[in-house]
């Protein structure tokens, strides 16, 4: 149990947690039925990012197919869009992007407008010779994606669910095995023994440790390798001696939460609910940039935050220690303070 | 003088599929009396008293309770019959008053007679001071006096008590007994499980049931002499050696 | 009526004597909305940028001016040297890095020609195209200020409307699926956890021995937590509406029906699942993984439904919180009445109907 569930859900979350705007579903009103109307419209279905959902020549029924989830944006082409454009050198294209999920409309629309704006061009090389010399300034902009050129959103996921997995069954699974010797009673039973807390303390920890080194390494080099095709492109020194940094700081989260709960039942709401925070405070799906001042400071109190910035940067973009030794001394500080209070409320409440 | 059956079975049986755990029972229990029903764990006996609640239906046989038929006349037995559970069944998050509150109110007692009886069932426990704390506070002892006494609030003609005096110390167990000899008195037929012998012995009249068969049934007086010795203690070792099944068994 | 309303109290007294179940059933709520809310925004700003600025001139100055203006970017520093960037990028949160070629001004005024080169970290791809586009987008912006006069011919000027969430805020997204997933925490948890207890402590032998209805005692449990779920819903809108200006644009009368029929539909669940356990431990548990995870998972309110394989694009359909979330966006973002969603309903109305007779068979089994 112990392995088998993060590892499926390592198998199964980066699937569900696809983001990657693909697919999108277009309605296409066309009033014009003219061979420009018509060459946009394989070109926008040529492009790999929409699907033709509908073609009609109202937008009241393209509307519908929105309500009904069935399309996300709408192009209506207007009447003698051909003609227009032709005689009057300019011509409007209507769009309407179903904007509740925010990122998929924005990025819905950006492709569309990078697909007319191609086609207008296209269309003026057309009548227009082109000159040897720009008659205008123009600015040429080339643009470059590092680290992931093929902007492969698994690139992005998977390292961090990797992190996330490693988080709740370190915390998750340490504090339930804890609560569960106290409520059995079984704790009792180690405290009259001559065994020093320390050692006992020690004796729980280094499994769920090993199992926390386990649970990564069968991630890294079998899923996210194998499955996602994910090579790290730094040194995997550096990532582990993170890791194993990490894992002491979240064991010592776990250990924490132990001492509060009394029964397992309340371990496992605690812990459920710090978890989930810590998971949404990460920035496993949304960028940190874009969050408000205290959310940020919340974030940024969030051991696994860090652990998620350095899966990245060492797996995608190959940093180094140097790079990343600011990351080291906070997760030091994280692995002391929470393993220091765990201990201290240990000591204060037997 | 003929005495009144409030309790009566015929060849009650019960099968969990090919197991048989309890097998033809019959006894009659009378008004008024403390009916001990012994037996080693696992000889059926908390079968038998789930079948007699209602709380499970028999395989065959007939039983009728304070006249009651156990298979057609559910709702009426269930008005007339008190039960506690093996583990006090009370609830701790609640108050002692709410307890009591709680339990009369699903057996329907008015609000006036929930006063009156709430009232004079804390003054006779004793419990004035606490009714208010809640139950997880009190010590074990009191919860299981509560619990009886809740079980008997509304005034049943018999009460059913299962394994009831688990794990208190023997002064406690007195107390508990003192107060089912109060209800006694007052008519109420008392049916118990136990395996505590000693507590055999205040019984007026006791089973024992051994691999779901009633090996014995008599006043503890007679059973003794019937088996020349001086304990019930012995009375069951002696039968209870007879047993097949053991408590590993299903 | 009076047994019922004693036994209703008795479980309230339950309720709000645990304080931490508390905290779950009403500080989950406004934890989640707030988190959500404001939190985890899909909005991107002040992403860390840096320049590589060779020319220096008036310019490469104004374009740069332009980009830290802007919300989305926030210039991080100026760098001296190409060879630099791959290091800022490994080092710090740099999202995107521009370089300026030298004699960018001249060229542009002179040979009408320059280039600019954009660098975007792509290992969150969404981030960088959206970046990408923007930065282009300022950069045009100026080009079209030099050009003001000469109009390019044969121009198509795309009108874009963003429709239900012009702000696209991402509240407007997670507003339901917050809704489904309080709803069916509350309900399908705190019921199985709530019956499985009377279990474990025997309580529930007795109340069955009593002359009280066992189907009664079923419902008397279920009409509390009915109860808070209402409520939760309630503050749940009330924040959304407050905080997080997500309007309600359909009738809050359908909304509040339509929820009514999920929470029904959980405490079915709750039921059959406190039916088939033994211990509070494993109903949790059942609940957390039957529940829970599905919820975030397949309702499509955290990630996209439509980007996953198709089995488990099938999976998904049979979970209600899915039909529940896409009945709960249509009243309530785009403003859709009854015959838009009785498909939907439908299907949840089924849901529930086989899950209450399911588990009132397992409960009637249980009894004998």
């Amino acid at each position: 149990m112990i392995f088998i569930a993060p590892i499926l859900q390592l198998l199964i979350l980066p699937l569900a947690a696809d983001y990657e705007v693909k697919n999108i579903n277009i309605s296409i009103v066309d009033h014009d039925h003219s061979t420009y109307s018509q060459q946009l419209i394989s070109k926008i279905t040529a492009s790999g990012y929409f699907q033709l959902a509908d073609y009609g020549n109202s937008f009241q029924q393209a509307l519908e197919q929105i309500e009904k989830d069935k399309s996300d944006i709408i192009l209506e082409i207007p009447d003698r869009f051909e003609e227009n454009l032709i005689r009057e050198n300019a011509n409007e294209l209507f769009i309407a992007v179903n904007a509740i999920n925010g990122v998929k409309a924005s990025l819905g629309g950006v492709y569309l407008n990078q697909i007319i704006a191609a086609y207008n061009n296209e269309i003026r090389l057309k009548w227009i010779q082109p000159p040897k010399y720009n008659t205008v300034p123009s600015i040429e902009i080339t643009s470059s994606y590092w680290f992931n050129q093929l902007l492969n959103y698994h690139y992005f996921i998977v390292p961090g669910i990797l992190v996330a997995l490693v988080a709740m069954v370190g915390s998750y699974l340490c504090a339930l095995n804890i609560v569960k010797e106290k409520e059995v009673g079984t704790i009792e039973q180690i405290n009259v023994t001559p065994i020093k807390k320390y050692h006992f303390i020690l004796g729980k920890l280094i499994p769920f440790w090993i199992i926390g080194m386990f649970v990564f390494s069968v991630g890294l080099f079998v899923v996210a390798r194998f499955i996602y095709g994910i090579v790290p492109a730094g040194s995997l020194w550096v990532l582990y001696a993170f890791l194993s940094i990490f894992l002491i700081a979240i064991l010592g989260l776990g250990l924490l939460i132990s001492t509060f709960a009394e029964t397992q039942q309340q371990a496992m709401s605690v812990a459920f609910f710090f978890i989930m925070i810590f998971m949404l405070m990460s920035g496993l799906f949304t960028s940190l940039d874009g969050m408000p001042r205290w959310a940020y400071i919340i974030a940024r109190s969030n051991p696994v935050t860090y652990f998620i910035e350095v899966v990245r940067m060492v797996i995608l973009k190959g940093s180094g220690f140097s790079d990343i030794k600011n990351h080291f001394l906070i997760m030091i500080g994280f692995a002391g303070l929470l393993n220091g209070l765990a201990i201290w409320n240990y000591r204060k409440t037997s | 003088m003929i005495k009144e059956v409030v309790i009566k079975t015929d060849k009650l049986t019960k099968r969990f599929g090919d197991f048989i755990a309890t097998n033809e029972i019959t006894f009659e229990v009378y008004a008024g009396e403390i009916f001990g029903f012994l037996g080693a764990n696992g000889a059926g006996k908390t079968t038998a008293m789930k079948m007699l609640c209602g709380l499970s239906r028999p395989s065959s046989g007939n039983a009728t309770i304070a006249g009651f038929d156990i298979y057609k006349q559910t709702e009426q037995i269930k008005r007339n019959i008190g039960y506690m559970s093996q583990k006090f069944s009370l609830y701790e998050d609640l108050t002692v008053l709410e307890n009591i509150q709680f339990f009369g109110g699903i057996y329907g007692l008015s609000d006036k007679q929930l006063k009156k009886k709430s009232n004079e069932l804390i003054d006779i426990l004793g419990l004035q001071k606490e009714s208010k704390k809640l139950v997880a506070s009190l010590p074990l002892g009191w919860k299981q006096k509560l619990a009886f006494s809740v079980a008997v609030l509304h005034e049943p003609k018999i009460v059913f008590l299962d394994e009831p005096t688990g794990g208190v110390d023997p002064i406690i167990r007195r107390q508990f007994w003192d107060l089912i000899y109060q209800a006694a008195d007052k008519g109420i037929t008392i049916f118990v499980t136990t395996h505590y012998m000693d507590e055999a012995e205040y019984c007026n009249r006791i089973s024992i049931m051994v691999d779901g068969v009633i090996e014995a049934l008599d006043s503890p007086i007679n059973l003794k002499q019937q088996f020349t010795t001086s304990t019930i203690d012995e009375v069951f070792y002696k039968l209870a050696r007879r047993a097949k099944r053991t408590e590993n068994l299903k | 009526m009076k047994r019922f309303i004693s036994f209703v109290k008795k479980e309230f007294y339950h309720v709000f004597r645990d304080d931490k179940t508390l905290l779950m059933l009403f500080g989950m709520p406004i934890v989640l909305i707030l988190l959500f809310g404001f939190a985890v925004t899909n909005e991107i700003k002040n992403a860390q940028i840096v320049v590589c600025d060779y020319a220096k001139d008036p310019a490469s100055q104004e374009i740069i001016n332009k980009l830290s203006v802007n919300k989305s970017f926030h210039l991080k520093k100026a760098l001296l040297n190409h060879s630099q960037i791959e290091e800022e990028f490994k080092k710090e949160n740099i999202k995107l890095a521009i370089v300026f070629p030298t004699n960018f001004n001249e060229d542009l005024l002179h040979l009408n020609k320059a280039q600019i080169q954009i660098i975007a970290d792509a290992s969150d791809p969404n981030t960088a195209t959206t970046l990408i586009n923007r930065a282009t987008a300022i950069i045009m912006d100026y080009q079209k200020q030099l050009t003001l006069n000469s109009n390019l011919p044969y121009n198509i000027n795309p009108e874009i409307r963003m429709l239900y969430n012009p702000e696209l805020k991402g509240a407007t997204n997670f507003v339901p699926g917050i809704m489904a997933l309080v709803l069916l925490l509350v309900c399908v948890l705190m019921t199985a956890v709530s019956i499985v207890r009377e279990k474990e402590n025997g309580t529930m032998e007795v109340l069955l021995v009593s002359p009280f209805n066992p189907f009664l005692v079923i419902i008397s449990k279920a009409l509390p937590f009915l109860i808070l779920s209402l409520i939760n819903l309630a503050i749940i809108l009330v924040l959304s509406v407050t905080l997080l200006d997500t309007p309600i644009k359909g009738s809050i009368l359908l909304l509040v029906a339509e929820s009514t029929l999920l929470i029904i539909c959980a405490l079915s669940l709750g039921l059959l699942i406190s039916n088939n356990t033994k211990s509070q431990q494993t109903a949790m548990l059942l609940s957390m993984m039957g529940m829970m995870l599905p919820t975030m998972l397949f309702t499509g309110f955290m990630f996209p439904l439509e980007n996953m394989p198709v089995p488990l694009q099938v999976i998904a359909n049979i979970f209600p919180s899915k039909w529940y979330y896409i009945i709960i966006k249509s009243i309530m973002i785009k403003g859709l009445g009854f015959s838009a969603i009785w498909k939907e309903t439908l299907i949840l109305l089924g849901t529930t109907a086989l899950l209450l007779i399911l588990s009132l068979k397992t409960f009637k089994k249980r009894l004998e």
